[in-house]
């Protein structure tokens, strides 16, 4: 039995400019676990993601997150009701520190030092470089600073955007391991990932979108097992990321 | 997390790239030795590079929120002007309020009528500042070209304004009588006024790169201008901080008005226009929204508008031109790039 959804949209459809990219998106996200959100390049996913954010506003339909409707809400009251955002370009601040990056990310106080500690283990590099500049890391460290960004307060729901997207094979297991713990602690994570292998060994539900609809939704047991369903979703998209 | 396959790695700047870094830095002294090589007389040279520090410290007030504003907010404000002759007016009313205190032999009395006219300028202008950013710029954010439409309509309103107020005339504002005259070392003499322009100049600096780099509000300033998109996803209401933004930019700019018309001695409705050229110059050359350029790059103006004002009158005017041209050549960016997020 599913667990009780922590964020829904029904018929989301958004604009930019004269462009309508999501056309009717219908998603659900079970608290706890991982909903990976799968399709290929210009499918929506980012969309989706900016959307439920509110970086983009959605000219029709509801988004509605612990049974509340957010459509219409600014950015920051979005995050303020704990939803966090990795971006796909991951959004580090280049011109301050790795510290001050976590010090604006902990937006409601002064960093909890437990969780700074809980961070620092799942992400050594952040101590590493703690008083560096953080436009001088490497892209795994950037990714790694970003999500823990997202994690230094306790988020409900965090939307992490193709997080292993150019990473090394050593840094993508280390954030699928980063991930897999912070999973543990009862954090809903929505996932866009292309990294069909990586998104399969987390996830716990699946969505797939093409042209700005989501075309199937359902466990990622049942089409991580299913070959022909995995061809009909994505075809040979799903096969390059393997 | 098993991170035995992740070695920490930092990426290294090179020594070379480092050093061409610094490089912005070292213009002004480079700057000075040229002025000096090329006046020949110490005395001279020295009266000139004072003279050329005060104006690009007055020109450093006035661009410093201009520059701060356009990073952060990518607003294009063609009216930043308007605070500086707005500033200035309401300086002159305050030290003709206090006419007594500016006359008064004590230097306190002196210094206590300044500071109050400073005062009045910045609340005044902050408050202005406040209705243009609600009024004017708000409607037309992310547009520049309404951007410079209005606020540039903004100046001009502004300026009728003060003749409605002040009436058509330019007004003489005179120093009070601590900063009027020279101190005289050698043959070389230093307005003492130009001085009190350096150390309010260096002190307004170093209060930016202090609030810049050592608070919360600095640090979102700084994240802000560099992607403001990810500042809102992380909980903080940047609209907010716009307004904050550009209300201290328009103080600072009232701030610079007052400090400005002591130093020229008389002001317009039209003065804010005038010298917003040469504020422009300095925002350009230092790098959009980054105020350490905009630092080196006001006092490069100011010292090589002084130094071709004594050695080459003709070309004075276009020196500052060319100096933002050659920087252009050489930083397309400007001194000190800011980096945006795409």
């Amino acid at each position: 039995m599913m667990a009780e959804p922590l964020l829904s949209l029904a018929g989301v459809h958004t604009h930019i400019g004269p462009y309508h990219i999501l056309q009717g998106v219908d998603l659900t996200v079970p608290e706890g676990g991982v909903t990976v959100l799968l399709g290929r390049n210009g499918a929506g996913k980012t969309t989706t993601l900016r959307t439920i954010m509110g970086l983009w506003t959605a000219s029709q339909g509801d988004i509605r997150f612990d049974d509340r409707l957010i459509t219409r809400l600014a950015t920051p009251e979005i995050s303020r009701r704990g939803i966090a955002l990795v971006p796909e370009d991951m959004g580090i601040f280049t011109d301050l520190t790795v510290a001050e990056n976590m010090i604006l990310a902990a937006a409601s106080g002064p960093m909890d030092a437990r969780r700074l500690a809980w961070i620092k283990e799942l992400f050594p590099p952040i101590g590493t470089f703690w008083n560096s500049s953080a436009g001088t890391l490497s892209g795994g460290q950037k990714q790694m600073l970003s999500v823990a960004r997202a994690i230094i307060e306790p988020r409900r729901l965090i939307l992490i955007d193709e997080p292993t997207k150019g990473l090394a094979p050593a840094i993508i297991k280390a954030m699928t391991d980063a991930l897999r713990e912070l999973k543990e602690t009862d954090t809903t994570i929505l996932l866009v990932e292309q990294n069909f292998a990586m998104a399969s060994g987390i996830g716990d539900t699946v969505a797939v979108m093409d042209d700005g609809r989501i075309i199937h939704s359902g466990s990622m047991k049942e089409l991580a097992g299913d070959a022909a369903l995995q061809e009909k979703l994505m075809g040979l998209s799903l096969e390059a990321h393997q | 997390m098993s991170n035995a396959a992740i070695k920490p790695r930092i990426e290294k700047i090179p020594a070379g790239e480092r050093i061409v870094q610094k490089l912005p830095v070292l213009l002004v002294p480079a700057l000075a030795l040229a002025g000096l090589i090329a006046i020949g007389n110490p005395s001279s040279w020295l009266t000139l590079t004072v003279a050329g520090l005060a104006m690009g410290m007055m020109i450093f007030i006035m661009a410093s929120g201009l520059t701060v504003v356009f990073g952060l907010m990518d607003v294009i404000n063609f009216g930043h002007g308007a605070f500086v002759a707005v500033g200035a007016f309401v300086g002159f009313t305050v030290l003709a309020w206090l006419a007594g205190w500016t006359a008064s032999p004590s230097v306190m009395l002196n210094l206590a009528a300044v500071l109050m006219a400073i005062l009045a300028a910045m609340v005044v202008t902050g408050l202005l500042g406040y209705a243009f950013e609600r009024v004017i710029v708000m409607p037309v954010y992310g547009d520049h070209l309404k951007q410079i439409l209005v606020t540039m309509g903004g100046l001009i309103v502004a300026q009728q304004m003060i003749h409605v107020v002040w009436g058509p005339d330019e007004l003489h504002i005179s120093r009070p009588e601590a900063l009027q005259g020279a101190f005289v070392i050698g043959e070389a003499a230093i307005e003492k006024y130009r001085l009190v322009a350096v150390g309010i100049g260096l002190a307004l600096f170093l209060a930016m790169r202090h609030v810049l780099k050592n608070t919360k509000v600095g640090l979102l300033v700084r994240a802000g201008v560099e992607n403001g998109e990810m500042v809102e996803a992380l909980g903080y209401r940047i609209r907010r901080l716009f307004l904050i933004v550009f209300m201290t930019g328009s103080a600072l700019a009232g701030l610079g008005g007052v400090m400005w018309g002591l130093y020229q001695e008389t002001i317009t409705a039209h003065m804010g226009s005038e010298i917003m050229v040469l504020v422009f110059i300095v925002v350009i050359i230092g790098g959009l929204g980054s105020v350490e350029g905009c630092f080196i790059g006001a006092m490069l103006v100011g010292l090589l508008a002084n130094y071709t004002a004594f050695l080459a009158p003709k070309v004075a005017l276009v020196s500052t031109i060319a100096l933002m041209v050659a920087i252009l050549m050489w930083r397309p960016q400007g001194l000190y790039p800011v980096v945006k997020a795409k």
